[in-house]
This record gives C-alpha cells, structure tokens and sequence, in this order.
C-alpha cells in the first residue's frame, strides 16, 4: 500500500510537471493570440471602447465571448448582427429600443464614447473563436 | 479550544453570517428581476445586484477561511497566535474594504470584469490585508511547537491564494489576455488552491470528529490534492475554448477538466469512509453532518455538473447561458459554503462553551438549506438547458427566450426561499451559541 511519502511525492511532481506545462503553454498562447485577435486593428479608440465597457460593467448583464451575467443579449457578433446605427441608438436611448422590457441603465455617454464602443465591439466581432457563438442549428431560416 | 488567542475565529465567522445573508438578498433582487420584476432598477441595476452577489459570496468565504486558519493554525501549531491584537485589526480592515467596494458598486465604482470587480485602489489594499494575514498565520506556523501537514497545507493554500490574486492586476488592452489571465486567478483558485485549504479543513475537521489516525488521513490528503492539481491546472483550458486563444485548448481543456472530479470523488468516499468508521459516540454529529455533506455535493455540484458541461462539444452551446449559475451555485455550496459552516458548527460549542450544537435547528437548518440549494439548481439547469435548445440551437431572440424562461425563475424562487430558510435557522442558531467566552481545555493533544 501507498506510504506518506509515496503520496507526497506523486502530489509534489505532478504539481511541478502540470505546473511547468501550463506556463509553457501560456507562454505560447501569448505568442499566438495577437494572430488570433488581429491585433493590427486594435486601434486607440478600441482600447478606450475596451475601457468603458469594463468601467460601466456591461459584463454584469451582456456576455462577451460567452463570459458575463447571462442577463441581457451575447454581444460577440452585435456589429455584424445589429450594425452600427442600432448600437448607438441603444446606448442613447436604451428604453426606446425595448421598452417595456428588461431594462438597461441610460449611460450618459458623448458620441466619441459610442464611437470607442462600436469599435471595441466590431474588433471583437472579427476575432477567430474558434467558431463561437455556434449557428443555430435548428433554425428554420438555414434550412 | 486551547488557547485564548482562537477567539478572533468567532468575529471572523460573525462577519461571514452577516455577509451571508447580505449575499441572499441580493441574490433575490436578481431572480426577481429575472421573471420581471425589476423595481429596484433605478438602484440596484442588475449588474450591480450581480456583482455584489458574487464578490460578498467571495468575501464571505475568504473571511470563513480566515477565521478557520485563526482557529485551526494555533491548534496544530501548539500555541497562542503571534500578535493577536493584530488578527482584529486585520478583521476591521478587511470588513472595511468590503464595504468600500460595495458601496462603489452602487455608484458605477469598479473594475467590470466577472469576479473581480473591485476597483483597482481597494485591490492594493487587499493585497496589504491578505499579507499580514499570511503573516500573522505563518508566523504562528513557524515559531509552533509541531508542524502538521494538515496546517501546512492550509498555509500554502492560502499564500498561494494570495499569489494567485496578482496575475489579475496585470493590464492589457486586448480582451483576449485579459480574459486569459482574469481565469489565472478565479479558475486557479475555485479549481486548484482552494481545494488545498478545503482539503487541509476536511482533514482537519474529519481528524477532530473522529478520532481517525492522522497519518492516514494527511496520506489521503496529498493523494486528494495530487489528483486536484494533476487535472486543475491544466483543466484551466475550459476557460480557453472560445475566446481567441489556439485550439489545442479544445483538446487539452476536455480531456484535463474530464478528471477533475476524480479528486472531489475521492474526498466524498473518503469522507464517507471516515465517518462510517469513526462516526460512533461523537458529540458533534451535525458538525460531521455539514463536513460529510461537503465532500458529497462538492463532487455532484463541482465534479460532476462541472464535468457535464466542460465537454467542448456540449460547452460550445452551453458556454455564456444559464447552464454555467448551475454549476456555480451547487459548485460553492457544496465545496466552500458548506466547509465553512462545517467549521462554525465545529468550532462553536469550543469558542463559546456552550454544547447546544445537537439541537433540533442545527436538523432544520442541514436539510432545508442542503434541499433548497439542490431544488435551486435544478430550477437553473431546466431554465439554462431550454435557454441552449431555444436561443442556441433555434435561434430565437435573447430576450424572447427569456420571457418564456420567467417561470423557472418562479422555481428558482419557490428553491431560494427554502435555502433563506434553512440559512435563517444557521444564523438563528448561531446567534444562540452567544459570545464567545468558553473555557479553555487542558491541552491535551489530538
């Protein structure tokens, strides 16, 4: 039978392995994810958009990339699904869209801010996710 | 209890009751919000509601943890904690931050990204509370009379927990990074260090109920945590599936998180075991009860419904729905929720010195929580797998899936009052033990 030690052992070298094959992988993730991102597009006014969605925490309701609070829409695709124009009548005037529904908070944003945010969100849209999010499989539509 | 300096622990987990039951109000604010009746809006928007659900669930827990290590770390060292006065201070500043955020989290304060949404200023402050914390524990540790394994691994838990917490304030502008690093610390801490001090806890607490011999179990404890990090450190790649990172995530993620609840299976046969053998003419059955409890719903809420979603050809329409609440509330539960009032229920008859534990409200309080929060769980999995089938694979629009969705909310409710019910009989009774002004025991060793 398995003695302390034994156990001890296999806990500290399958840490260290595990460990060291994570950070190696990490390490090599990083190297490929501005390929993946397009990293070329990442303007200034998509890092300011990048800042806003985090400063109003729009990942508390949306989801981006399937991360968030599953509350209100995914908005992975929103530039290529709505378009521009929708997405910034949304955030001028967020009750006239849905209204009578779930709510959103009115953010009292200037027009360069709704620019910064389209654009984050287009920049977002052209990323490879490795196919995410899936098409509707059974959706009348596609067939 | 044997020394004087343990008493802190009972401050510790007066916070966690109170945070608690803060949390569940919250929580109530959003299911309701959920059917449509979101009045509060104007307020407490829902993504405010959301993350002050979620980070008093962390506070809460880390303040359990906190008081548990103040408790068991002098206990395993042999000897009174090394500037007591300094574990109050250390509580006071903690509670304060704690506020701080929250607070900033109704006035559109903080950081916007899930799980860690406190701003940047209050994280610092983290990092100083959390290090004369390690201190205070690991000094305790070092200037002891024995060294434990038990108490080892509760230390090193903790300090890597707090090492873990840095990789979540390096910026970047790409989403992507930031995304990758933000699961650094939330998957690397819910799925791998955690578990150590989860681990070290149940060992302790199973040690303490049943008298079981001690080298047996620390061996148990390091095949535990080997099978925990074998698969947790490199199961972090279902984070890495859909979010512009390379594919071999996809492969790597599946196979890794597809062992991981061979660790939690593990502890719940060994838990089992353990009580099974040692469980006869113990005095504090309801404490074995919440410590049994754990180790079984922390496999089926962390392994297994963990496990049923981690698949990369299920999580592909899975991943941002509904489906992930389910896990994540039986998943705290049963894994941390429950080690923590596992500990309180253990340590109070000690800290107060009133042996009240075995009482009919301790039952109550077990099984109504531990049936409302599985209920809860199943209100979430029917309304996120009707949301995957209707919005996913039909395509419907978002928000006309989640109008048909508002019934399950009603469940979900119906759930929750039961679990508020069951949390109301542990705060009752907690209260009930009173102040802690137990005598101290003759320091016989365990």
């Amino acid at each position: 039978m398995l003695s302390k030690s034994q156990a001890k052992l296999f806990f500290f070298l399958g840490t260290i392995i595990c460990s060291l094959l994570f950070v190696g992988l990490t390490i090599d993730t990083f190297r490929k994810i501005p390929g993946l991102t397009h990293a070329e597009n990442l303007t200034p006014s998509v890092a300011r958009g990048k800042v806003l969605w985090e400063k109003n925490n729009c990942m508390g309701c949306h989801t981006l990339m399937g991360e968030g609070g599953y509350y209100a829409p995914e908005l992975t695709k929103v530039y290529e699904r709505r378009g521009e124009g929708f997405i910034k009548a949304m955030l001028t005037d967020p009750t006239a869209m849905f209204a009578g529904q779930r709510k959103m908070v009115t953010y009292k944003l200037t027009d360069q801010e709704k620019d910064d945010l389209v654009a984050f969100l287009k920049w977002i849209g052209e990323m490879d996710l490795n196919g995410f999010p899936p098409k509707p499989t059974l959706s009348q539509e596609n067939k | 209890m044997k020394f004087e300096s343990q008493r802190v622990s009972y401050w510790f987990f007066s916070v966690c009751m109170l945070l608690f039951s803060l949390q569940i109000v919250y929580g109530f604010i959003m299911a309701f919000a959920h059917i449509g009746y979101d009045n509060l809006h104007s307020i407490i928007p829902f993504n405010t509601a959301r993350a002050t659900h979620t980070n008093l669930l962390i506070m809460w827990l880390l303040c359990g943890f906190m008081g548990s290590a103040y408790y068991i770390i002098p206990d395993e060292a042999d000897r009174e904690l090394i500037f007591p006065k300094l574990a109050y201070v250390q509580l006071i500043a903690f509670l304060l931050v704690g506020v701080a955020a929250i607070i900033g989290f109704h006035l559109n304060w903080w950081e916007g990204r899930k799980f860690l949404e406190i701003p940047r200023p209050l994280d610092y402050l983290v990092v100083v509370n959390v290090l004369l914390f390690i201190f205070l524990i690991g000094g305790t540790i070092l200037k002891g009379k024995r060294f434990t394994t038990t108490s080892l691994v509760l230390f090193f838990g903790l300090l890597m927990a707090a090492l873990l917490y840095i990789p979540g304030l390096i910026d970047s502008d790409n989403q992507t990074i930031d995304s990758y690093l933000r699961w650094w610390v939330v998957h690397l801490w819910v799925e791998g260090v955690w578990e150590l001090i989860l681990g070290a806890i149940l060992c302790y607490l199973l040690i303490k109920l049943t008298g079981v011999d001690r080298e047996v179990t620390e061996k148990w404890l390091y095949v535990i945590l080997g099978f925990t990090f074998l698969s947790g450190i490199l199961g972090t790649g279902h984070h890495f599936f859909w979010i512009g990172t390379p594919k071999y995530w996809l492969m790597l993620g599946g196979i890794f998180s597809a062992f991981e609840p061979i660790a939690f299976l593990a502890m719940a046969f060994f838990a089992i075991n353990t009580a099974r053998k040692g469980g006869r003419n113990i005095d504090n059955r309801i404490a074995l009860y919440w410590s049994v409890g754990c180790s079984i719903l922390s496999f089926v809420g962390g392994g297994f419904l963990g496990f049923a979603h981690t698949l990369p050809a299920v999580n592909y329409y899975t991943h941002g729905t509904l489906v992930t609440a389910m896990h994540g509330h039986l998943a705290f539960w049963g894994a941390y929720a429950m080690i923590v009032l596992s500990v309180i229920m253990y340590t109070m008859p000690h800290l107060t010195g009133k042996k009240i534990q075995d009482n009919a409200i301790s039952y109550f309080a077990f099984w109504t929580s531990n049936i409302g929060m599985i209920s809860m769980t199943l209100a979430f999995a029917v309304a996120g797998i009707a949301q995957v089938y209707l919005e996913k694979k039909v395509g419907l629009e978002f928000l006309v899936v989640q109008k048909e969705l508002e019934i399950h909310f009603v469940g979900l409710v119906l759930a929750a009052s039961l679990f508020s019910l069951g949390i109301g009989a542990f705060v009752y009774n907690f209260i009930s033990f009173g102040k802690p002004c137990g005598n101290l025991l003759p320091r016989n060793r365990k």
